[in-house]
């Protein structure tokens, strides 16, 4: 356990030094939620009920969707050079190599994170401390899982790199809009909200919109936390299978 | 150092199964410079990486620096180092960072992995790039760079894939000499693949010769030659009738005719040559021009599969 997370910390440092040692990339990412949070969420002010408490979740479970694609997208890079391969041979951690590498683009997005929710307080947004909180650990779980399939799709996709392009541009788009993360599903017709129940993304979407509003007792958080923490198990074990069978 | 036996993999290629290694037996003391020699192709790369712990066998075992590359591959891997086909070097990460990095992923401590990096940038004169990212480097500095990862935990054995290739002639000379300093400061185990010839011939103590998967020479390159190629001899005659009687008299020796030009092959062509200008002398065959040549690597990979490894092979 111990070396797992020194080798978490390993790369953990070494994906987040270049960030640090050139912040003007990370300001950007910074700026882009916010566009939307306040483009979107004005727009739909009033139309469900209070936006921010309905609108801040959802751009942050977005956030987390996007994020892990990041994160796969430059391993890909790697293993189309030669430094996953040179990782790869080391003693590192498969599991850590998976982790550490995701929860840079987590950290940068709880980041996002603080930086949204201050800036929504003067316009509404009612703060339940605890809820944030769980709701933020819940989003770093699906990070991880979600960062480890982006993974296996990556070295799936090596040599060429085009089977990670099609499918994060098929499926990332259907995923977020189905999830009810910047449209409300309920008011969809009746086939929209059935395939919305089959995608998992969904539940947390509902946990999270539970959480932020206090509602710390509501049935669908556990329903969030119990998909968050499949996908997490999923995607850790495919990934693990992967590097073992050869990258 | 490395002990392999029967090691296989096949490979699927549209449920076509390709056997890229077939059954290779293999042996590496400490302190040997091994060079594994062969076309593109003939498996060098599947060999290296199933070694490495990088791709499972399909059959066969090994043991590498101790460990069992099945059982034990994390053992495997914390005792040797690996310098790929490809840089090891990250785009977006410092020249520094990424030694560093390194030495921590064999759980160096922050300051000893420090200390090394500043080391190695010293030993392959890579200090004054020390903050520039790997985009910015010429292909010889990267592939120092590339070796310096492979050592920072200062590994009992070292695998280089390829590490000349692609490389200026120059590059290639400076390259060359850090990876022999480097032996003689450490007494590193090397095992590396090439398909450059000379470089194999000149360098390494021992070649071992794969072709189509397998191993089909092992030794010195100088035994090599002797036992599986020899020496050359070249004359020319002032006629072709004369270069067909000089041909007839080569008793035992290997020889080809073409126009006045007669080759021979013989174990020894010091030896060989005048005995055989005397005999041409003696039957009054006027022999215009005399030459021996010793025979390469090639010569001797001619000699096994009837093919040229310079023909199919144009360095990438």
């Amino acid at each position: 356990m111990t070396t797992f997370l020194r080798d978490t910390a390993t790369v953990f440092t070494r994906e987040i030094t270049p960030a640090l040692r050139e912040p003007a990339g990370l300001l950007f990412s910074m700026g882009q939620p916010l566009l939307f949070l306040f483009l979107f969420g004005s727009l739909l002010d009033g139309a469900v009920g209070s936006s921010w408490q309905w609108f801040v979740p959802g751009i942050l479970v977005m956030m987390s969707l996007t994020a892990p694609m990041s994160s796969g997208y430059l391993m890909l890079v790697e293993l189309l050079g030669g430094s996953m391969e040179r990782l790869m041979v080391t003693p590192l951690n498969r599991t850590a190599m998976l982790v550490g590498r995701t929860m840079k683009e987590m950290a940068v997005l709880l980041c996002q994170a603080v930086l949204i929710i201050l800036l929504a307080l003067p316009l509404g947004f009612r703060l339940y401390p605890a809820g944030v909180l769980a709701g933020l650990a819940m989003l770093i779980v699906l990070g991880v899982g979600l960062g480890a399939l982006s993974f296996v799709l990556a070295i799936k996709s090596a040599p060429s790199g085009n089977l990670f392009y099609v499918v994060t541009q098929v499926v990332l788009f259907p995923v977020l809009l189905l999830s009810g993360v910047l449209l409300p599903v309920e008011t969809g017709p009746a086939w929209l909200r059935a395939v919305g129940q089959l995608n998992p993304i969904s539940y947390i979407v509902e946990a999270q919109r539970a959480l932020f509003a206090g509602d710390l007792t509501n049935l669908s958080i556990l329903y969030g936390t119990a998909a968050a923490c499949l996908i997490a198990a999923l995607g850790l074990w495919l990934g693990n299978r992967a590097m073992r069978r050869g990258v | 150092m490395i002990h392999a036996r029967g090691l296989t993999r096949v490979f699927k290629l549209k449920k076509e199964a390709v056997e890229a290694v077939r059954g290779i037996d293999l042996d590496v003391e400490a302190g040997q410079l091994v060079a594994f020699l062969g076309p593109n192709g003939a498996g060098k790369s599947t060999t290296l990486r199933m070694l490495t712990t990088l791709l499972p066998p399909t059959s066969g075992t090994a043991t590498v620096a101790g460990r069992d590359i099945a059982h034990d591959p994390a053992g495997v891997r914390a005792r040797i180092g690996y310098v790929g086909q490809k840089n090891g070097a990250g785009e977006n990460f410092r020249v520094r960072d990424e030694l560093v990095t390194h030495g921590r992923c064999y759980g160096l401590a922050p300051a000893e992995a420090s200390r090394r990096a500043d080391e190695l940038l010293d030993l392959l004169d890579l200090r004054p790039l020390a903050h520039r990212k790997p985009g910015t480097l010429s292909g010889g500095q990267r592939r120092r760079l590339d070796i310096a990862l492979g050592l920072v935990h200062r590994p009992e054995l070292l695998f280089l894939d390829e590490p000349s290739t692609g490389l200026d002639p120059k590059s290639r000379a400076e390259v060359w000499s850090h990876i022999l300093r480097l032996r003689e400061a450490y007494g590193t185990t090397l095992f590396l693949t090439t398909h450059y010839l000379e470089e194999a011939d000149s360098m390494a103590e021992r070649v071992v010769i794969i072709d189509n998967g397998g191993i089909i020479a092992d030794g010195t390159a100088e035994g090599l030659k002797n036992d599986l190629a020899g020496d050359r001899i070249t004359i020319t005659t002032a006629t072709e009738q004369e270069a067909a009687t000089a041909a007839g008299m080569t008793g035992e020796a290997a020889v080809e005719v073409e126009g006045t030009t007669v080759r021979l092959r013989v174990a020894n062509a010091a030896t060989a040559l005048p005995e055989y200008l005397r005999t041409l002398e003696a039957i009054g065959v006027k022999v215009a021009t005399a030459e021996t040549a010793r025979p390469t690597l090639d010569d001797v990979f001619l000699t096994l599969t009837g093919r040229s490894l310079t023909d199919d092979d144009i360095p990438t």
